[in-house]
């Protein structure tokens, strides 16, 4: 016989698992999928009537090492402009904190967050209204009578890496301050008091109070970042993505997307993000780990 | 030693330069949205030669178009639906299963809150992804839009942290009065969680909101098709617009001629699917900072 408490307890459980249930549907079943990456998968064919090709998608990674090299260079070339522009945001609201008027920081912050909550796709649309051949920039300099190159910005090949690392700074960097200006709020003011009374200015209390302060924010989001080294995101590549700069776009979770659908070469494309899934895993781990073992502290 | 003198001369430059940053940074972030609306309320041959600041020959053409066509606001609508029904379904269950993990006596509890978070980590890949959806019968179905995400481990954290902290002798008198777990739920810890629920709620309409790539690779039927993928479209000329901006610049309304462009068009359709996100913003804004700032603590 249950006691009272256990009954409750089950009772709590069995409301739990129809929650558990859809959590292994959504999340763990698609795991399985991993298996067709020993399969020729035809969309066509059941599961038994696939042909199984042991590690042959495999193997075609390395024979196609050279494609593969050029795509992870886009990754890592992408990945580490954005690790390198990483005190930025904490730059930004720095300076922010330095705006004593309440009303225009409010403002500040309103304007800067607005990027963030649009999809890739309006960020296009904006990015075409401006940099487009008939777009704002081009009409500025037209009207200014200076000469328009036949190719703009959205097809300059050569740019291709620092535009989209500029767009992506454009689009997150108000979200990242938001998380810098909760640090500062969280910086004990008698530390400022106290740096005043000993005669600090404006830039001493900001070079070794605030600043020193955001450290371990800036750390923990540099780590992230590390750990992100992999995953430059779908959506962006996917809709800036143009035969003049396709070389440079192809980023690894684009490539993905290109042999699955435009190839149509469901195996390879799922080993391909198999191996990504779990470098990605092994990176956060390792990231963790060096996390711990730097700071004592676990950022997972 | 500086003098008191030039520091206050330092510190000013530095207020000056810093205020004119400040300026120059809002300007570039917002600048892109007002000139899409102003471009898509001008007359396009006026917009085309380059406006600024002010709208050219006030001209709403594009939007009488846009509203005259079915697709456009249907599949704002539908957008508008999955957002609204996504938000609720996500909102509330992911509550639900976080107080669950908060009653000590349910057996297997920190194993299946472990395999929840474990699910934050996972991530199959887009093609077993697919394959999964389409297995569950989720192709050209609008439950593709609500159903995947209602339970994510970052929320199930966020709202499980915050039922902890309540004052649990509310509960505890529910209890003693014979209330069940659904009545405790509905009528005491959800409402009481308000805050992180409106947190919450932001963070998963916002996503819903934008989120595209289901649609994208797995909805064809023309009447599921939501905003952005349409938008996507548009913008797209090689696709559709060839066939669906042709046909509308050609056929002449009853009344007068619209005066339309295929960037006014373009630019009107960007503003409708920013529309929803600048109305409710400054509540957004809100709730995404105090999220932010929770998340913050907690790390």
């Amino acid at each position: 016989m249950l006691s009272l408490k256990n009954k409750i307890g089950w009772t709590y459980f069995l409301i739990a698992m129809p929650f558990m249930i859809y959590v292994i549907a959504f999340y763990f079943v698609p795991l399985f999928g991993w298996i067709y990456s020993f399969y020729n998968y035809n969309p066509a064919l059941s599961f038994s009537q696939l042909k199984f090709v042991g590690f042959d998608n495999f193997v075609k990674m390395y024979q196609e090492r050279s494609e593969i090299f050029r795509v992870l260079k886009n990754t890592l070339a992408m990945s580490f402009l954005l690790i390198l522009v990483t005190p930025l945001p904490m730059i930004a609201a720095v300076m922010i904190n330095e705006v004593k008027h309440n009303k225009f920081k409010r403002f500040i912050q309103t304007v800067t967050t607005l990027p963030n909550f649009i999809s890739w796709i309006v960020v296009f649309a904006l990015t075409f209204a401006v940099f487009s051949n008939e777009g704002l920039y081009y009409t500025i300099l037209r009207n200014l009578h200076i000469d328009v190159p036949v190719i703009g910005i959205l097809g300059n090949n050569g740019a291709a890496w620092f535009f989209q690392a500029g767009l992506f700074i454009w689009k997150t960097i108000g979200w990242t301050m938001i998380i810098y200006m909760a640090a500062i709020a969280g910086i004990d003011s008698e530390q400022y008091e106290a740096a005043r009374i000993d005669g600090a200015d404006k830039f001493g209390l900001m070079r070794h109070i605030t600043i020193p302060g955001l450290g371990p924010t800036f750390f923990v989001l540099l780590l992230l970042q590390i750990s992100n080294l992999l995953n430059n995101g779908l959506d962006q590549f996917f809709v800036f993505y143009n035969p003049l700069v396709a070389d440079k776009l192809d980023v690894l979770d684009y490539y993905i997307y290109k042999v699955g659908w435009a190839v149509s070469d469901y195996s390879y494309a799922t080993v391909l993000g198999m191996v990504k899934s779990l470098l990605g895993i092994g990176l956060l781990f390792a990231v963790n780990y060096l996390s711990k073992k730097t700071k004592g502290e676990s950022i997972l | 030693m500086i003098s008191k003198q030039q520091r206050s001369f330092a510190e000013r430059t530095f207020d000056i330069l810093n205020y004119a940053f400040m300026a120059v940074f809002s300007f570039v972030c917002i600048y892109p949205f007002y000139y899409v609306f102003i471009y898509s309320i001008s007359e396009p041959r006026l917009a085309q030669r380059g406006i600024y600041l002010w709208p050219g020959n006030f001209n709403i053409d594009a939007y009488i178009k846009i509203f005259s066509l079915n697709t456009i606001p249907h599949a704002f609508l539908i957008s508008v639906e999955k957002t609204v029904i996504f938000t609720i379904l996500c909102v509330y269950f992911s509550a639900m299963l976080s107080y669950l993990f908060t009653k000590r006596v349910m057996p297997f509890r920190s194993l299946m809150y472990r395999i929840v978070v474990a699910s934050m980590y996972l991530n199959s890949g887009l093609i077993p992804w697919y394959i999964t959806m389409k297995t569950y019968g989720l192709r050209n179905s609008f439950l593709l839009y609500v159903l995947p995400g209602i339970i994510n481990a970052f929320y199930i954290i966020l709202i499980k942290t915050y039922i902890e902290q309540l004052p649990s002798s509310l509960e505890e008198s529910a209890q003693i009065d014979g209330a069940g777990f659904m009545t405790v739920f509905n009528r005491i810890i959800f409402p009481l969680s308000k805050p992180i629920v409106a947190t919450v709620a932001v963070y998963a309409s916002v996503g819903c909101w934008n989120m595209w790539i289901d649609n994208y690779l797995l909805v064809e039927k023309a009447n599921l098709q939501t905003i952005q993928v349409i938008l996507y479209s548009y913008l797209n000329e090689a696709q559709s617009l060839s066939q669906g901006l042709a046909d509308m610049m050609r056929s002449g309304n009853a009344g007068r001629q619209l005066q339309l462009s295929p960037e006014s068009i373009k630019m009107s359709i960007t503003v409708i699917s920013v529309l929803p996100i600048l109305l409710v913003y400054p509540f957004l804004q809100k709730n995404f900072i105090k999220g932010i700032m929770l998340g913050a603590v907690k790390g």
